[in-house]
């Protein structure tokens, strides 16, 4: 598997080596060892929680510095509709995206435009899924609109691959039209003289870009923060006389910022939504353990609260949420189809399948596979089983697993160090005859 | 340190995985199935397979809870094969031949009401094995003995 482009980045010097890291990864992807915390690559999904439980600040995400918009002719801005949610009193999306233009963007496309386009593919989706009547047993669809859902499915539940949505997510559909309209509207420009920045609330749309998910290559250019864009905007925004007539987003576009939304434009009520990467766990759980029968759609979002909980935004999520209620109270339904803005159904679909990330697994060999995992059971038996995390792994049966991989040694756990070398003391204390029980 | 033991789980062939389903409580039973499917997946056996195996367990499982107030289950992991091991101390079945017809079922009508008891449960076993041997003594309990082949379609 090619080396993947993580955006969690570690720095070395503010790290501690505490254990509130290696206990809250989802894929058990973090170690501390030699003192510092490292990343084990092939597991993170970039889903921020090191980043917001880090008391020492010492994960942080990486992403594109502003200034990079400048090396293009062309520069387009691609809100996300989390944005909309930073800030205090906005009653008008216009501001925001004139905003944009103000600090140095040619144009701007609302990523929630392209939501309600792919709201209605998916409604189209399960119209055409669903033409000869339910099979009984046909398991449900899991959203593919958050990287950090779909990047735990491929390390934690390969099984459920087959169930992700093949559709695009909104910031990739965004992209491309943005660009098509770009070059219609400047037919001099080509497409190196363009650049598509996504305003992201989270790494995890960062490593997106990077390592695009159901498409070949991505339309879009980079990624930029909502917290930078956000400070940068706050100081242009008061001054700003007249917003131009920008936005184009409805109800449905907006609510995609926030848990649910996607769900609730399918426009039936057979669906489950869950937010927060522990509940999606146990949301996934649930369905390999095929005990959701009867829902068609199961939307899941790594962050509490929705993208509005992204590790890159400024506000409270449930804070951001209610503005957006606020916000949204008088826009249209929703404003974008494929026949006005798409181009054609069979572009929005997933050219390429997810692959199976076997990080977690053994050995694809069944036999060495079954050897290493009763080795990993017969030492977790000989550990003490009080997860302390002193080892640096996540648990006993971490540290027991990196043992048998041959990453670790029995000794990294302070309590079988400690029985090593009372044994030692009695051996030098036989030798010496002297008796220590007394 | 470990005790030294013969099981097969210390000999690093298979994996041995036992449970105690309990036929007391009615709402824990399927659980080792469950289970089952999970040491499954961790070690990357195929969808299909898993499936089966699941189906043929829970349905063991659901029987011992119903019929002999719970029982134990065994099940050995190898490379090319699952062998699952489901011995009770119930009552015994008296004409196991009937037992296998599809639609034949003991079970009381409270059980019934929640929707078990069909009669599908011992055929169903039989269907999604690849061997199944069933011994049972009036009195004494009953043995189900199954092995699904992991390496053929």
């Amino acid at each position: 598997m090619p080396k993947f482009l993580h955006s969690v980045k570690l720095e070395q010097d503010k790290c501690l080596g505490c254990t509130n890291c290696i206990k809250r990864c989802p894929t058990e992807a973090i170690r501390v060892r030699d003192g510092k915390a490292t990343i084990i690559s092939e597991r993170c999904i970039d889903c921020g929680e090191c980043i917001r439980i880090c008391p020492h600040k010492a994960k942080r995400a990486s992403y594109d510095k502003f200034e990079i918009i400048n090396d293009y002719k062309y520069k387009i801005a691609l809100p996300a509709p989390a944005l909309f949610g930073q800030f205090d009193n906005l009653d008008d999306i216009d501001l925001v995206l004139t905003g944009l233009i103000e600090i140095g963007f040619d144009s701007v496309f609302e990523v929630s435009r392209a939501a309600e386009i792919i709201s209605e593919v998916t409604r189209r989706f399960f119209a055409e899924r669903h033409k000869d009547g339910r099979r009984p047993g046909e398991h449900p669809i899991i959203s593919t609109a958050c990287p950090a859902v779909v990047r735990l499915i491929s390390v934690r539940f390969p099984y459920l691959s087959d169930y992700l949505l093949p559709i695009l997510a909104p910031v990739e559909l965004a992209a491309r039209i943005a660009r098509a309209e770009a070059k219609k509207k400047h037919p001099e420009l080509s497409d190196e003289d363009i650049g598509v920045f996504f305003i992201t609330p989270c790494p995890a749309k960062v490593s997106y870009i990077r390592e695009p998910i159901g498409v070949d290559s991505t339309a879009i250019t980079g990624a930029l923060p909502i917290t930078d864009i956000y400070l940068r905007l706050i100081s242009v925004m008061p001054h700003i006389k007249k917003s131009l007539p920008l936005s184009r987003s409805g109800v449905i576009g907006i609510s995609w910022a926030t848990t649910g939304g996607e769900a609730a434009a399918l426009l039936h009520e057979k669906y489950l939504a869950a937010d927060g990467i522990e509940n999606v766990i146990r949301v996934l759980d649930e369905i390999e353990n095929e005990n959701f029968s009867g829902l068609d759609f199961i939307e899941l979002n790594a962050c509490s609260g929705g993208c509005v909980g992204g590790a890159l935004t400024m506000e409270n999520p449930y804070i951001a949420k209610a503005r957006l209620q606020q916000l949204r109270k008088f826009l249209p339904f929703s404003q974008n189809t494929i026949e006005v803005d798409g181009e054609g159904e069979e572009h929005i679909e997933w050219s390429r399948q997810i692959e199976e990330n076997r990080a977690m697994r053994f050995s694809d060999d069944k036999k060495t596979a079954i050897e290493m995992r009763v080795k990993m059971n017969n030492i977790a038996k000989s550990l003490p089983g009080l997860d302390c995390g002193s080892c640096g792994a996540p648990s006993c049966r971490a540290l027991a697993e990196d043992i048998v991989r041959g990453e670790a040694y029995e000794t990294d756990c302070i309590f079988r160090m400690k029985e090593k070398i009372q044994e030692i003391f009695r051996s030098i204390a036989d030798i010496e005859h002297i008796n220590l029980d007394k | 340190m470990n005790n030294i033991s013969d099981t097969p789980e210390k000999t690093g062939e298979c994996i041995e995985l036992k449970y105690l389903v309990n036929g007391d409580n009615f709402t824990s039973a399927g659980e080792a199935s469950v289970d089952v499917k999970r040491a499954l997946r961790e070690l990357g056996f195929d969808a299909a397979i898993i499936r089966r195996i699941a189906i043929a367990m829970y349905e063991g499982e659901i029987n011992m809870v119903i019929h002999a107030e719970g029982g134990e289950a065994t099940v050995n992991i190898f490379p090319d094969k699952i062998e699952i091991i489901l011995a009770d101390k119930g009552p015994g079945i008296a004409d196991i031949e009937l037992a296998m017809q599809e639609g034949y079922s003991t079970a009381p009508d409270n059980i019934r009401a929640l929707g078990f008891g069909a009669g599908m449960g011992l055929p169903n076993m039989k269907r999604y094995s690849d061997e199944f041997d069933i011994e049972s003594v009036i009195g004494e309990g009953t043995t189900v003995r199954m092995v699904i082949y992991t390496d053929k379609d």
